[in-house]
């Protein structure tokens, strides 16, 4: 259970509870898909760049507590970020979801992200977390396919 | 433990099945996941297996590693015996009229692929269709999609209603002249329902239409008769009946299986190869190239032996009444839905918990030593049907008992608690 604690955090079950920007963005400039086949896990991304500054950010779609805390968590943390910016995020928050990143040294940069710190503790689930980011970095290339967890 | 199968005596009296004997001999049920006793509630996707079958693969490599059918010595002779015994076994299994239309596969899947290929890609036309339902397994899809693909023929679905039943007057519309094959699961992995097949058979073969039987979830519930059936084709798998994986059977009527051609060529499946010509072996080796998977084959033939010696009548009642106490259990819990509530069902429940996604439900009674499977069970089209992405799945074998259904229901307590 002392585990399972770590995976389901507070800030993880506020989140999936209330995602927040949880909504189709009528004014979105980019756009990405994401899906995992293997569970259904199902969202989309929207995103208003402008002069590489990323101004407003939304997303709707199912899945799991894991997977829709993290997109709502990463919703709640882009506005106002450059593309570079988004995209060390990205990377900073994949190496924490696979276990290669120490949460603590990393504390800085993580802010609420550390939350999803125990997933790396369930490698079932990694995908589950992971699925909004790779959507995400779709959005910021502005590619149009649907992303899928299994390329 | 060195106990052949054949030396252990039935385990059951008249009506009562003597579980705790039952689970002895599974030593993987005595084992902790995560502190917390094993609960195993994965069985549709794969049975656990007895010590005799893990003793008949040790035996195997150990004392009688030989090749079959090739040398005259005495190893090879007494796997040959190991293997062809085991066939002998099936057909008895399952009451085909001959052990020669009993063939080794690599599963269901395999031997669905055999009969697309072998069988109905050769005789199927153009604008001619295939007959499915829309309970079937990714494994009974998309190798007709593929059949299809290939000839130009059509693949057509016949529907279920909300109880995850298959609408019999759809299925009756649907057989028409230009229908040259049925293919239908008899049990149905994410929802449970047992198909009326035999009814379904005599409705195709008044269209003079060859049905296939997709059994993987059926022979280790309930026993099957293929003569009583009548169903042109049956497969299954060993690894859902307590034996290895990488094995299972395919049952074909004699009549189709001499006019198929072979699936694959190579050793075993020849009578004499010139570079001119090849004369392909009688029934079942034709079917058979290469080296087979003679320790699986083996063990599988263990595997039956066990079953026979609990016997599936046996078998049937004690998980229709664990079936039964388990979907009163979870009905009992606060924002349940089942998924599959057919009036004739197997021990499988699927599941959906208000505002828990099935993942987490696994997640969490993972952690309570529960194993139950989540996802879609590789039924896409059944989840589609429900209009759900994923259902969570406890399937059961008659190793289960009721104080694990019981640990089953804590840990969907736990779950909702977590998500409140």
């Amino acid at each position: 259970m002392s585990e399972l604690k770590t995976l389901y955090q507070d800030i993880i079950l506020d989140h999936n509870k209330s995602p927040r920007n949880f909504k189709k963005l009528e004014n979105a400039n980019r756009h990405a898909e994401g899906y995992n086949p293997l569970c259904g896990d199902h969202y989309n991304i929207y995103l208003r760049v402008e002069n590489d500054i990323i101004q407003e950010v939304s997303f709707e779609g199912a899945g799991c507590a894991i997977s829709k805390a993290s997109a709502s968590v990463m919703s709640s943390l882009l506005k106002g970020k450059t593309k570079a910016e988004a995209e060390e995020l990205i990377h900073v928050f994949h190496k924490l979801v696979t276990g290669d990143a120490d949460p603590m040294e990393e504390l800085d940069r993580l802010g609420k992200l550390a939350a999803f710190a125990g997933v790396s503790e369930f490698p079932a689930r990694v995908k589950c977390a992971s699925l909004a980011w790779h959507t995400l970095r779709a959005a910021l290339e502005n590619k149009n396919d649907v992303i899928s967890t299994e390329k | 433990m060195k106990v052949a199968a054949e030396t252990i005596a039935p385990l059951t009296s008249k009506d009562t099945l003597d579980v705790g004997r039952i689970r002895a001999d599974f030593p993987i049920l005595n084992r902790k996941v995560n502190g917390k006793p094993l609960v195993y509630l994965d069985n549709a996707a794969t049975t656990q297996k007895p010590s005799v079958v893990v003793e008949s693969l040790r035996r195997y490599y150990l004392e009688e590693n030989s090749n079959i059918h090739r040398g005259v010595h005495y190893l090879s002779q007494k796997a040959t015996e190991g293997y062809e015994g085991t066939r002998k076994k099936m057909r008895t299994f399952i009451n085909a009229p001959d052990a020669h239309e009993i063939i080794f596969v690599r599963g269901t899947t395999e031997g669905i692929n055999l009969v697309a290929h072998s069988f109905v890609r050769e005789r199927i036309k153009p604008g001619e269709e295939i007959l499915i339902t829309g309970m079937e397994h990714h494994s009974n899809i998309v190798p007709w999609q593929i059949v299809c693909e290939m000839t130009g023929a059509h693949l057509r679905v016949v529907p279920i209603n909300d109880k995850g039943e298959i609408i019999m007057e759809e299925y009756e519309k649907r057989l028409t002249p230009k229908v040259k094959f049925v293919s239908i699961v008899h049990i149905s992995n994410s929802l449970g329902t047992v198909n009326p097949v035999k009814q379904m058979i005599e409705m195709a073969h008044a269209h003079d239409i060859p049905v296939l039987i997709d059994g993987a979830q059926t022979v280790s519930h309930k026993k099957v008769d293929v003569q009583d059936l009548d169903c042109d084709f049956f497969v299954f798998s060993g690894h859902k009946m307590f034996g290895p994986t990488g094995i299972g059977i395919l049952f074909g009527k004699s009549e189709y299986l001499e006019q198929m051609p072979p699936y694959q060529g190579g050793g075993d499946m020849i009578k004499s190869v010139t570079f001119e010509k090849t004369i392909y072996n009688d029934l079942p080796y034709k079917f058979e190239a290469g080296t087979p998977n003679i320790a699986g084959v083996i063990a599988l033939g263990s595997a039956v032996d066990y079953i026979n010696g609990i016997g599936l009548d046996s078998i049937y009642a004690y998980e229709q009444d664990l079936l039964a106490y388990a979907t009163a259990a979870v009905l009992g819990v606060d924002g349940l839905r089942i998924i599959g509530t057919a009036k004739n069902k197997s021990a499988v429940i699927s599941f959906m918990l208000e505002d828990v996604h099935p993942h987490d439900i696994g997640t969490i009674i993972d952690a309570e030593g529960v194993a139950i499977r989540t996802g879609h069970h590789c039924t896409q089209p059944v989840m589609q049907r429900f209009g759900i992405p994923a259902t969570a799945r406890a399937s059961f074998a008659v190793y289960n008992t009721k104080d694990e259904v019981d640990a089953l229901i804590r840990g969907i307590d736990k779950a909702r608690k977590v998500f409140q």
